[in-house]
């Protein structure tokens, strides 16, 4: 197997057996934000600290990525003959944000508004040294996983 | 009053793919076109409020039309450029600075889905590298919820894009002009469920231009003048749902369409319940089936009914997007607000012909959004 690499340094926590994605909470009010950022757009304050989330959601909203996004920006199959459709979704973690996610299925017979959901890694493409790039993305919670 | 604003010439480019023909150029077709209907001379006109996305700088356009010394600022706020532009040139107005001026909006833009420049949006690069910055994954997943929460089935959203192609074949500017059958478009490629090809507006090619000038004056240009009375724009609060957004708060509050459209009813001094008609922003069917409540013309969830019983046809109780809108008639972004606001003074002076409202309609409201979270809204009276 590919050693993997992620798409991007401080998106989810790594190297880890277990990622979790990293977000961001507003010491002032409290609320959460996702990737990490240094502003609340809440109560416009601009300390905030850096925590984990769950690895577990239910399912807020969702699509199906039909047709390959361009690339660039995006850095999967994007060969029109080739592309598999993905699913994209809104996964409400911990009652505290809903985050914005691929999803493991893109069978709508699958995919259901406040289903559970627990992430995993998707690879994106293996890069010129040969790893395998991963973002992060949803799985129906009895999958075991993608 | 002598601070009211009349809107006295418009102008349009067509809308479409137009090989050959600058952005820029378009722009200028729809202003000379502006300035015709009104009777208007180019070093009559004092300002000048124009933009575009993909199009070039607008004010670029003076070296085409003459170089009189107007005062020509560039206007570049996204879907609601040419809102922005009307705004703009609204105030200007109305503050008794000027008085005679004009609101352009012009683009161009490549073929196929809008490719998001991630810095320009604050976005990083890994969330556009993993395949999540499209503004159609938006509205699928905006429409999905909504059909969830307010009852609106798949069969009502082919009749909506059904409803814009039909309009749009009577309307010899829009690009799209086949009619089509609720069939083909259901069957069409799913794009984003539950979205199909059909169901999407795509970017392309057009400029449309409006002479305003104060309302004590406009008899001077046009025995129709139009009034303007309210131009809003308003940005997205905490908590609501919009295009290109990593994550959403839990809590829930009403997005820029609602703000925008209660201040522009507050300006105007008057409800939805007084408006004729209306040309709302359709980047797919979705949206205009949301924004026909969002705007305050029927409960949530009500469109189902009304769509099924025809009142948003052109003969209907409730005339919407009677040019075929965004569907029938591309986005071009710079110019997309702008031509909703030619429709309805077409609309309002009794010219629009095979697709006119019946029964001479009085009031007329247009409706833009976009990324990243923006609306703007015009109320127009005769």
């Amino acid at each position: 197997m590919a050693n993997q690499v992620p798409v991007a340094e401080g998106v989810f926590t790594w190297p880890s057996e277990e990622p979790r994605l990293l977000a961001s909470r507003c010491t002032a009010c409290g609320n959460h934000m996702f990737p990490i950022q240094q502003d609340c757009p809440k109560c416009s304050g601009s300390s905030t600290e850096r925590v984990e989330l769950g690895r577990t959601g239910t399912l807020w909203t969702w699509t199906i990525q039909g047709y390959p996004p361009k690339s660039p920006p995006y850095a999967g199959d994007d060969d029109p003959v080739t592309f598999e459709p993905f699913g994209v979704g809104y996964v409400e973690i911990d009652g505290i944000v809903r985050v914005e996610s691929r999803l493991t299925t893109a069978d709508r017979d699958e995919l259901e508004i406040g289903m559970e959901l627990e992430m995993v890694l998707d690879p994106l493409y293996i890069n010129d040294d040969g790893d395998e790039v991963v973002t992060f993305a949803f799985a129906p919670a009895n999958s075991g996983g993608a | 009053m002598s601070d009211d604003v009349a809107i006295v010439g418009i102008g349009m480019h067509e809308f479409g793919r137009h090989d050959g023909v600058s952005g820029i150029d378009q722009g200028v077709v729809a202003v000379r076109r502006a300035l015709a209907d009104a009777g208007v001379q180019w070093e009559d006109v004092e300002f000048a409020f124009g933009g575009s996305k993909d199009g070039g700088a607008a004010d670029t356009m003076v070296s085409k039309l003459g170089l009189t010394g107007l005062q020509f600022i560039n206007v570049a706020n996204g879907c609601a450029t040419g809102g922005s532009a009307l705004f703009s040139a609204y105030n200007s107005i109305k503050s008794g600075m000027f008085d005679i001026g004009i609101a352009v909006g012009f683009d161009k833009h490549e073929r196929g889905a809008f490719r998001i420049d991630l810095a320009s949006h604050g976005l990083e690069e890994w969330y556009g590298e993993s395949g999540l910055a499209l503004t159609t994954q938006f509205f699928g997943m905006k429409l999905n919820r909504y059909m969830h929460d307010h009852g609106i089935t798949e069969p009502t959203l082919a009749k909506v894009a059904e409803k814009a192609f039909r309009n749009g074949s009577k309307n010899p500017m829009a690009w799209r002009r086949r009619p089509m059958s609720e069939a083909e478009i259901a069957e069409s490629a799913m794009l984003s469920y539950p979205l199909t090809q059909y169901m999407f507006c795509s970017p392309g090619e057009g400029g449309a231009a409006l002479v305003l000038c104060r309302a004590d004056k406009a008899k001077q240009y046009t025995d129709t003048p139009i009034y303007l009375n309210a131009a809003a724009v308003r940005s997205r609060k905490f908590g609501s749902f919009e295009v290109m957004a990593p994550h959403l708060a839990t809590e829930r509050s009403d997005g820029p369409t609602v703000d925008a459209s209660k201040a522009a009813y507050q300006m105007a001094g008057m409800g939805p319940e007084d408006m004729d008609l209306a040309q709302l922003q359709d980047t797919e069917v979705g949206a205009e089936i949301m924004h026909m409540a969002e705007n305050g013309f029927c409960e949530h969830g009500e469109q189902e009914r009304m769509i099924a019983m025809g009142e948003t046809e052109i003969g209907g109780r409730f005339p919407v997007n009677t040019d075929g809108g965004c569907l029938a008639n591309g986005e071009p972004v710079g110019a997309s607000g702008l031509r909703q606001v030619y429709e309805n003074v077409l609309q309002l002076r009794g010219q629009a012909g095979d697709r006119q409202v019946p029964n001479d309609p009085k009031t007329a409201y247009t409706h833009v959004y976009g990324a990243p979270g923006i609306s703007g809204v015009t109320i127009l009276s005769r």
